[in-house]
């Protein structure tokens, strides 16, 4: 013995009562038995859909700040995290006049996240020094071809118009922080003489 | 053939051999993963057996070579993907050891009870597949009910429900919150009730004794010739375990038992594993209720990523994330080896540094590929439904075994 801690735990020796067989057979269709009343575990899918998480690592998205400009700025930081490769993108200089569409100077003229490498581990939602790629709650679609798993800007860049909440997956402080500073910008893009 | 023997040709009549060869696997339903038994048979009885390894070899420990230090936790997800917390958080622990970090009481005992679910829920998938494999299927279904809330658990925790990439190097990535919490007291709560059910329904029946005692038996003595660790170790009848021989993350504040076994069968492989998650319950509560008030993570910035409101105000954070990101961050040369209690046996890690942004070498310990070696030994002589048998009750794991 190693320790003073083991425990014998197994006793094969069996009882006139556990040698027959039918104790023990009805005993266990009680139990059986007694589940049928019991409220089913499973959920009806997709009917119903099980609560996920608020900080489930599923489908990715690319934020837009509160005026709608993504606020990618092509640093390559989350490429780099990746373990797994799977994204690539190409930078570009923003031009003049395209202030309400990109947030920073540089921006990823094409952005993809091969979606049959990604493993979901949430690397570059961790890397991202701009708060603009997320994971999100929901999962990704199933297609037919694989080449439909190459998401482009055109599936990750969130749309305006449905836009995704991803204050709980940041911390108080950063959500506040970045409400305060993309609320100023805003205001001294779009109204700047700060009328109501 | 008589009409040979008119040409004058002589033949030779060899003994015709009863033995017949048979594949088991590589994708046998019976075998819970891609392995391969070649097996030569008399009849029902197993004469020999061979076995192929390297289906699923990923060449884990090739990748390592090439990946700064934090992003090989998701390669240890894909181990025992059973159990992937406890991987993931041995390898944050031989990281620590290299740096030479001290952890946080409070982060210790998080640790500690997200190991111990990791291992309740390793636990219920072999327990309740080996009932699967006498013919009980019921009691599985109940089980993994338990086990799905285990997974929400780690979603609560980290986000994801398998591949885990839980914790960081220093600490854990976040606090438990409420809702962990709660879920935790419903699994303390009404896992108990479930898994005396459970015992019910199989532990004295005569039909599931019989399909099981002295099936794939192997002695402690042989067991330990071969490198067995973890349970079926104990089921063999020598208590070592990790967390009482060389105690890791505050392992040495709880009180708990080594259940252990005596024939080394799969009945007492069954029956360690099941009183091991009813010690596991019992870490659990005395960490939850013992657990300090500290901080989540060690205070190391050079490895553990900033708060975000700090990388966008402060510069030194900035540096400090991008240098993490990047892997670009120095860590000391030097050799160590680490290993936990992993929900099969005893995972370890032998890490060389020589101070660059990947490891040297990394030679991981798996302790499936261990069992696997003893498996043709154990199952000789069987009959083929008591090799699937031992086979799950050994929880040999795929990914574990070929890495
Ligand atoms: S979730 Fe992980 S694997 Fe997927 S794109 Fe992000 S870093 Fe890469
Ligand atoms: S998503 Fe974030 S990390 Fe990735 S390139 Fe854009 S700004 Fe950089």
């Amino acid at each position: 013995m190693l320790t003073n801690r083991s425990k014998q735990v197994v006793k094969r020796e069996m009882s006139l009562a556990e040698k027959l067989y039918l104790p023990a057979i009805f005993s266990g269709m009680a139990i059986t038995f007694k589940h049928m009343f019991k409220k089913p575990a499973t959920v009806k899918y997709p009917e119903e859909k099980r609560e996920m998480a608020p900080i489930y690592r599923g489908h990715h998205v690319l934020k837009r700040d509160n005026a709608g400009a993504e606020r990618c700025t092509a640093c390559g930081l989350c490429a780099v995290a990746c373990p797994a490769e799977a994204i690539t993108m190409d930078a570009a200089e923003r031009k003049p006049g395209e202030e309400s569409l990109y947030r920073e100077e540089k921006y990823a003229a094409k952005y993809e996240i091969n979606m049959l490498r990604c493993i979901f581990c949430g690397l570059c939602e961790e890397a991202c020094p701009k708060e603009a790629i997320f994971l999100t709650d929901t999962i990704v679609n199933p297609e037919y071809a694989r080449a439909g798993f190459i998401y482009g800007k055109d599936k990750l860049v969130e749309r305006m118009d449905a836009r995704i909440d991803v204050s709980k997956r940041q911390t108080a402080d950063v959500a506040m922080f970045k409400m305060g500073e993309s609320e100023a910008k805003h205001n001294q893009l779009y109204n700047p003489k700060g009328e109501q | 053939m008589s009409y040979l023997k008119d040409k004058g040709i002589e033949v030779e009549y060899k003994e015709i051999s009863n033995l017949n060869t048979l594949n088991l696997g590589p994708t046998h339903p019976a075998t819970h993963g891609i392995f391969q038994n070649v097996l030569t048979m008399n009849g029902e009885i197993i004469e020999d057996s061979q076995q192929t390894i390297g289906y699923i070899h990923r060449a884990f420990e090739k990748i390592a070579e090439r990946r700064p230090y934090n992003q090989i936790t998701v390669l240890t997800d894909r181990m025992n993907y059973c159990s992937s917390p406890i991987n993931n958080l041995g390898w944050h622990m031989t990281v620590e050891k290299l740096i030479g970090v001290d952890i946080p009481k409070r982060a210790q005992y998080l640790r500690v009870i997200i190991m111990e679910l990791a291992r309740i829920s390793d636990h219920i998938i072999c327990d309740s597949v080996i009932a699967v494999d006498t013919g009980a299927l019921t009691g599985f279904t109940y089980l993994f009910q338990w086990r799905e809330l285990i997974y929400e658990i780690y979603e609560e925790l980290c986000g994801a429900r398998l591949t885990t990439n839980l914790g960081r190097i220093g600490g854990l990535e976040r606090d438990f919150t409420m809702t962990a919490w709660k879920k935790l007291d419903k699994f303390l709560k009404g896992f108990p009730a479930v898994l005396e059910e459970f015992e019910n329904l199989v532990k004295r029946n005569r039909i599931f004794m019989d399909r099981t005692v002295k099936v794939g038996p192997i002695s402690g003595e042989r067991a330990l010739e071969y490198g067995f660790t973890g349970p079926n170790l104990r089921a063999a009848g020598v208590d070592y375990d990790v967390r009482v021989a060389l105690p890791y993350s505050s392992y040495e504040d709880f009180e708990f038992a080594i259940p252990v076994g005596e024939n080394g069968d799969t009945y007492d492989r069954f029956m360690v594993r099941l009183e091991e998650m009813k010690e596991s319950l019992r870490i659990i509560q005395q960490a939850k209720e013992g657990l300090p008030e500290g901080p989540f993570h060690a205070d190391v910035p050079a490895f553990y990523l900033p708060p975000k409101e700090d990388v966008y105000n402060k510069m030194e954070a900035l540096i400090y994330h991008f240098k993490i990101v990047m892997g670009e961050t120095d860590v000391p040369s030097g050799t160590v080896y680490h290993s936990v209690e992993g929900g099969n046996g005893e995972v370890g890690f032998y890490l060389i540094s020589d101070g660059g942004r990947s490891p040297y070498r990394l030679h991981l310990r798996r302790p499936c590929f261990i069992y696997y070696q003893a498996y043709p030994e154990m199952i000789k002589g069987s009959m083929l439904s008591d090799a699937i048998l031992t086979l799950s009750s050994m929880n040999v794991i795929a990914g574990e075994l070929d890495a």
